[in-house]
C-alpha cells in the first residue's frame, strides 16, 4: 500500500485548492464581478461532491499519510452531504447577504474553509487530525459569525460561541490527552487494538479521557447541559452563518463522534452508553419544552435542534454494549440517516427564513410567517412540508429518521441498561415528540390561519428558487422513496466497519 | 386474482393525483374548472372502487386484490395492498363519500377552492390506504399522514374557534399514533423483522407484552373512535370544522379508530384482548349511555350530532369485544351506516346553516314550513339516527344487541337504552328545529333545498334505505372473514410454556 496515498484524500486537496485559487481571483474580480467568484465557489463545491462520488462508487476504505487519515464509504457520504450543504448555504445565503453588506470574497473563501474543515474532521484516523480539523472548522466560524462586524448583537454571539467553542475544544483536547496518556497512541485503530488486548497503563484515565471526549462533542452538538451557547449564535449569527453552524458541522461532528467512541473506544461502550443516554433525554426534554416559549423562529430552530440532537444520540448509544458488529452498524446507520435528513430539512427551513428577508427587514420572529399560504402558496407549502418533517409525520422523510433510531432503539438492546429500559427510553422520545410537534404545528399555524399583515411580493434570485423549491420537495420525495438514502447509509456503514 | 389492473393503488392515487393537480394548477380565479376537476376526480375515484365488489369473491376470508412489491429493503416493509371482507367496503364508503363532500362544497366553500378541493381528494388517498394497507409500516404512514390534510381543512376552513380545535385534533390523535409506532416497531423485531400483518398475526407473544402491546394500540385507536373518555376532541373538531370536515371526520376518519381494532388489536394481541374485554365494554358501554344523555343537553346541533355519532362509536367498540359472529358483523355494518347517517346529518346542518349562519336550535323552529323537502329528507336521517327498522342505523344496532346479549344479558340490555336516548335526543332536536310555529323572521325567509342538496341528500338517502331494508349485500362480503377473524381470535398467542 501506497503510504502517502494522496488520493484518498484528493477531495480535501482539491478544495484546498479550488478556496485558494478563489481567494487570489476574487481579488482581481473585486465588487462589480462577484457572482464570478459565487459562481467558482459553486464549481468546486459541485467539483467535491463529484470527487466523493467516485470515491464512494470505488467502495473500498483507504488510508492516506501513513494511517492518519482515511477515506471511507461513511466518510465519502457525509463528505457529499456536507458539499450540498454548503453550497445550498451560499445559494440561500446570496441575497441576504448582498442586502447587508457582506456579499464579500472572504464569505465564499471562509466557507469553503469551513467544508475543508469538516471534511478533515469527517476523515480523521488520528487524535491530533481530528483536532487539527475542528480547529479548522472552528476558526472559519468564529470569523463568519463576527463577519457582520457592527451589527452588536452578532458580535455578541461572536464572542460567545468563540470563548464557549473554545472551552469545548479544551475539553476535547484534554479528554485526547489522557487517552494518548493511557492507552500510548494517537491512532484511533491503534488506541481501539491497545484496549482490546489490555495494553493501557490506567484504565481509570481512560474513562475520565472518554467524559472529557464526550463532553466535547456534546458541546458541539449542543446536547444539554452543554447546550447554552447554541441559541444565543443561531439567533445571534447572520442567518446564512445560522445554517452554516447548523449544517455541515453537525455532519462532522457526528463522524468524529464515530471515530472516537466506536472505531477507538467501542469495549469501553458500557462507560459511555449511559453518558449518552443521559444527554439524550435531558437534550429532549430541555430542547423541545423550551422550544415552545419561542417567539423567534430562528430560536426556535435552534432548541428544536437540541432536541433533535437528543434523538439522534438515542441511536449512537443502542447496540454497542454488549453487540455484535451488526447491530452496532444498524444504530449508528440509523443517526447517520437521521443527521443527514436533520441537515437537508434545516436547510430549507432556514432557507424560507431567507427568502422573507429584505433590506432591514430581518423576518426571523415566527409572526413574520403570518399568513404566508396567501402571499405564496408556493413557498407555504414548502415551508409545511419542512415542519412536518422536523416534527417526524409522515410521508416526509422526517418520519423515517424518527423511525429507523427507534427501530436502533429496540432493535439493539441496552446492554449495560436493560431489555425493558430500551422501551421506556422510547416511549419518552415519543412522548417529546408529541412535545415538538406542538410548536413546529404552530408554524403551520401562523402560515396557514392567520391573515398577512405584510403583502410585500417575495423577491428571490432564480437560482435560489430551484434550490429552494427542489429542498422542500425532496422532504417529501425521499418521504415517499426513501428506500435508496437509507440503503445508502446502511451499506456505507456496514462497510465502513466490516471492511 | 391475477392479471387485473391494479384497482387498490388507483383508487389510493387517482384522488391524490387529481388533488395534487388542482393544488398545482388551481387559483380562486378559475374556481368553476377547479370544481370539475375535483368532481371529475372523486367520480373517477369511485368508479375505480367498483370492480372491487364486483369482482370479489366472497367465499374467501383472506386478501383479495393483492398488490405487494418491495419498498424499503433495509427494513423489509413493503408496498403491501389488499382488502378483505372487512375492509372492502370502507374503501367504497369512503370514495363515494368523497364524491357526496366536493358536491357538498360547490357553492358554498368560496375562498381557497383549489387548496379546500386537493385537501379532500388528497384526504381521501389516504384513508383508502389505511384501509387497503396490508403492511404495517404503509398502514402507520397512511394513518398519520391524514391528519396533514385534517388539520389544514379545520384550521383554514373551519369556525371562529378553529385554531383551538385544529391542535386539540391533531395532538390528541398523534399521542396515540406515537404510542402505537413504538409498538409496531416492537412487534417488527417479534415476528423476526417485518412489517407484514399477516406474519404478525401469528407471532406468539407472552400475556404482559400483549397488554402493553395491547394497551399502545388502544391509545391510537381509541382517541382516533373516539371512545369515552378521551372523545373530547371531537364535538371541538366537529363543531369548528367545515360541513365537509365535519362529514368526513364522522363518516370515514372515526372508522378508521375502530377499523384499527379489527385489524391490530384483535388478531395481534387476541389474549390481551380477552383480558381486557370487560374494560372495552364498560367504556363502551359509559359511551352509549351516558353520552347519550350528554347529547340530550346539547343546544348546538353541531355537537349533539357528534355527542351522539361518539354514543354510535360506542355500539361499534362494544360489537367488536363481545366475540362473537353476529357482534362483530353488526360492529361493521353499524360503521358502515353511521358513515351514511352521521355523514348525511351533518349536511342537513350545513345546508341550515348555510342560509342562517347559526347552529343554535334555539334560533329555529317551523322550518317545515318553509324547507319541506328539507324536512322530509332529515326527518328520514334523523329516524335513521334513532335505528327505527328499514334504515341503515337498525341493521347494525340490531345485531350488536343481539351480540351482546348473547355475551351477557346485561350489557346487552345497557346497550339496548340507546334505542331510547337515541330516539329522544334526535327526534327532540328535529322537533324543536323543524316543527312547530315559523320561529322568527329569518326562519320565515328560507328557501328550500335546490338541486345540488337534493342530489346529495337524495343519494345518502338512497343508501340508508338500501341497507335497511335489504342488507344482505353487505354482510354477505364481510361473513368469511369475520369468521376467518374470529377463529383466530379464539386462538391464544401466548408462547407455551417447555
Amino acid at each position: 500500500m501506497d503510504k502517502l496515498n494522496l488520493l484518498a484524500a484528493a477531495p480535501e486537496i482539491f478544495l484546498a485548492v479550488a478556496a485558494l485559487l478563489i481567494l487570489v481571483a476574487d481579488l482581481f474580480f473585486g465588487e462589480a464581478r462577484r457572482s464570478v467568484s459565487y459562481a467558482l465557489s459553486l464549481v468546486a463545491l459541485v467539483g467535491v461532491a463529484a470527487i466523493c462520488g467516485v470515491l464512494l462508487a470505488q467502495d473500498t476504505v483507504a488510508y492516506a499519510f501513513d494511517g492518519l487519515y482515511v477515506g471511507d464509504p461513511m466518510g465519502n457520504v457525509l463528505k457529499m452531504f456536507a458539499a450540498l450543504a454548503v453550497g445550498l448555504v451560499l445559494v440561500y445565503g446570496q441575497g441576504y447577504a448582498r442586502d447587508r453588506g457582506i456579499w464579500h470574497g472572504e464569505l465564499f473563501v471562509l466557507a469553503l474553509f469551513v467544508l475543508l474543515g469538516v471534511m478533515v474532521m469527517i476523515s480523521a484516523n488520528n487524535l491530533l487530525v481530528i483536532y487539527l480539523g475542528l480547529e479548522l472548522q472552528a476558526l472559519a466560524l468564529y470569523a463568519l459569525v463576527a463577519v457582520r462586524r457592527d451589527d452588536a448583537r452578532a458580535t455578541e454571539a461572536a464572542m460567545k460561541y468563540f470563548v464557549l467553542g473554545a472551552l469545548a475544544s479544551g475539553f476535547l483536547l484534554y479528554g485526547m490527552s489522557m487517552l494518548y496518556g493511557a492507552a500510548g497512541t494517537l491512532d484511533i485503530n491503534e488506541l481501539a487494538r491497545n484496549i482490546a488486548t489490555g495494553k493501557v497503563a490506567s484504565r481509570a484515565a481512560l474513562v475520565l479521557g472518554t467524559v472529557f471526549v464526550v463532553s466535547g462533542l456534546a458541546f458541539k452538538l449542543g446536547a444539554v447541559p452543554f447546550h447554552m451557547w447554541l441559541p444565543d449564535v443561531y439567533h445571534g449569527a447572520p442567518t446564512p452563518i445560522t445554517v452554516l453552524i447548523g449544517s455541515a458541522p453537525k455532519l462532522a461532528v457526528f463522524a468524529v463522534a464515530f471515530r472516537l467512541l466506536v472505531e477507538g473506544l467501542l469495549p469501553l461502550a458500557a462507560d459511555w452508553q449511559p453518558m449518552l443516554a443521559a444527554l439524550a433525554i435531558a437534550s429532549l426534554a430541555v430542547g423541545n419544552v423550551t422550544a415552545i416559549a419561542q417567539t423567534n423562529l430562528k430560536r426556535m430552530l435552534a432548541y428544536s435542534t437540541i432536541g433533535q440532537m437528543g434523538f439522534m444520540l438515542l441511536a449512537m448509544f443502542s447496540g454497542v454494549a454488549g453487540g455484535s458488529t451488526m447491530t452496532v452498524a444498524n444504530a449508528w446507520s440509523a443517526a447517520m440517516f437521521y443527521v443527514i435528513t436533520y441537515a437537508i430539512t434545516t436547510l430549507g427551513a432556514f432557507g424560507i427564513v431567507m427568502l422573507l428577508a429584505r433590506q432591514g427587514f430581518e423576518a426571523e420572529e415566527i409572526a413574520d410567517l403570518k399568513g404566508l399560504n396567501r402571499r405564496s402558496p408556493w413557498y407555504a407549502f414548502v415551508m409545511l412540508l419542512l415542519m412536518f418533517s422536523l416534527a417526524g409525520i409522515p410521508p416526509t422523510v422526517g418520519f423515517y429518521a424518527k423511525l429507523v433510531v427507534l427501530q436502533a432503539l429496540l432493535g439493539g438492546g441496552m446492554g449495560g441498561l436493560g431489555g425493558s429500559a430500551a422501551v421506556w427510553l422510547a416511549v419518552i422520545a415519543v412522548l417529546f415528540s408529541l412535545v415538538a410537534a406542538f410548536y413546529y404545528l404552530r408554524v403551520v399555524k401562523v402560515m396557514y390561519f392567520d391573515e398577512p399583515t405584510d403583502s410585500r411580493p417575495i423577491v428571490a434570485a432564480p437560482d435560489m428558487r430551484v434550490a429552494l423549491s427542489v429542498n422542500g420537495i425532496s422532504v417529501l420525495v425521499l418521504g415517499i422513496v426513501p428506500q435508496y438514502l437509507l440503503a445508502l447509509c446502511a451499506q456505507a456503514m456496514v462497510r465502513t466497519l466490516g471492511g | 386474482m391475477q392479471n387485473t389492473l391494479p384497482w387498490l393503488s388507483m383508487a389510493i392515487w387517482l384522488p391524490i393525483l387529481f388533488g395534487v393537480l388542482i393544488l398545482g394548477a388551481g387559483r380562486d380565479r378559475n374556481a368553476g374548472v377547479v370544481r370539475a376537476v375535483a368532481l371529475a376526480g372523486a367520480l373517477l375515484g369511485l368508479l375505480v372502487t367498483l370492480p372491487l365488489y364486483s369482482g370479489f369473491d366472497a367465499a374467501l376470508a383472506g386478501l383479495q386484490f393483492v398488490e405487494k412489491a418491495m419498498w424499503i429493503e433495509r427494513l423489509n416493509a413493503h408496498y403491501h395492498l389488499g382488502v378483505d371482507g372487512l375492509s372492502v367496503w370502507f374503501v367504497i364508503l369512503t370514495a363515494f363519500i368523497t364524491v357526496i363532500v366536493v358536491i357538498a362544497g360547490w357553492e358554498v366553500i368560496e375562498s381557497r377552492v383549489a387548496q379546500y378541493y386537493a385537501a379532500f381528494l388528497i384526504l381521501s388517498g389516504l384513508m383508502i390506504g389505511v384501509f387497503a394497507a396490508a403492511d404495517g409500516l404503509l398502514f402507520y404512514i397512511f394513518f398519520e399522514a391524514t391528519l396533514i390534510p385534517m388539520y389544514i381543512i379545520i384550521g383554514v376552513w373551519g369556525g371562529p374557534n378553529r385554531v383551538y380545535a385544529a391542535f386539540k385534533f391533531f395532538l390528541y390523535t398523534l399521542l396515540g399514533s406515537l404510542l402505537m409506532l413504538v409498538a409496531l416497531v416492537y412487534l417488527y423485531y417479534a415476528a423476526g423483522g417485518s412489517f407484514d400483518l399477516a406474519a404478525w398475526h401469528d407471532v406468539q407473544i407472552a400475556l404482559p407484552a400483549q397488554v402493553l402491546l395491547f394497551l399502545a394500540f388502544f391509545a391510537a385507536f381509541s382517541v382516533k373512535v373516539p371512545m369515552w373518555p378521551v372523545h373530547t376532541w371531537l364535538p371541538d373538531a366537529h363543531v369548528e370544522a367545515p360541513t365537509g370536515g365535519s362529514v368526513v371526520l364522522a363518516a370515514i376518519m372515526l372508522k378508521l379508530g375502530a377499523y384499527g381494532f379489527l385489524r391490530f388489536s384483535l388478531p395481534i394481541t387476541p389474549d390481551a384482548a380477552h383480558e381486557l374485554a370487560w374494560f372495552i365494554i364498560a367504556i363502551s358501554l359509559v359511551a352509549v349511555v351516558y353520552v347519550g344523555f350528554v347529547a340530550l343537553v346539547q343546544t348546538d346541533m353541531k355537537k349533539l350530532v357528534a355527542y351522539s355519532s361518539i354514543a354510535h362509536m360506542g355500539f361499534v367498540t362494544l360489537g367488536l369485544f363481545v366475540f362473537n359472529q353476529i357482534g362483530v358483523e353488526g360492529a361493521i355494518v353499524q360503521m358502515i351506516s353511521h358513515g351514511f347517517v352521521s355523514g348525511a346529518m351533518f349536511l342537513c346542518i350545513g345546508v341550515m346553516y348555510d342560509r342562517m349562519h347559526s347552529r343554535n336550535i334555539a334560533d329555529y323552529g317551523g322550518v317545515v314550513n318553509t324547507m319541506p323537502r328539507f324536512a322530509a329528507f332529515m326527518m328520514l336521517f334523523a329516524m335513521a339516527n334513532c335505528g327505527l327498522p328499514g334504515t341503515s342505523g337498525f341493521v347494525g344496532e340490531f345485531y350488536v344487541i343481539l351480540g351482546a346479549v348473547k355475551h351477557d344479558f346485561w350489557v346487552g340490555m345497557a346497550a339496548a337504552t340507546t334505542l331510547i336516548l337515541g330516539a329522544a335526543y334526535s327526534l327532540w332536536m328535529y322537533k324543536r328545529v323543524i316543527f312547530g310555529e315559523v320561529a322568527n323572521e329569518q326562519v320565515a325567509e328560507l328557501t328550500d333545498i335546490g338541486a345540488r342538496e337534493f342530489l346529495v341528500l337524495a343519494l345518502l338517502a338512497g343508501a340508508v334505505l338500501w341497507m335497511g331494508l335489504y342488507p344482505k349485500p353487505f354482510t354477505d362480503l364481510m361473513g368469511a372473514s369475520v369468521a376467518d377473524l374470529l377463529a383466530h381470535v379464539g386462538q391464544s398467542k401466548i408462547p407455551a410454556a417447555q
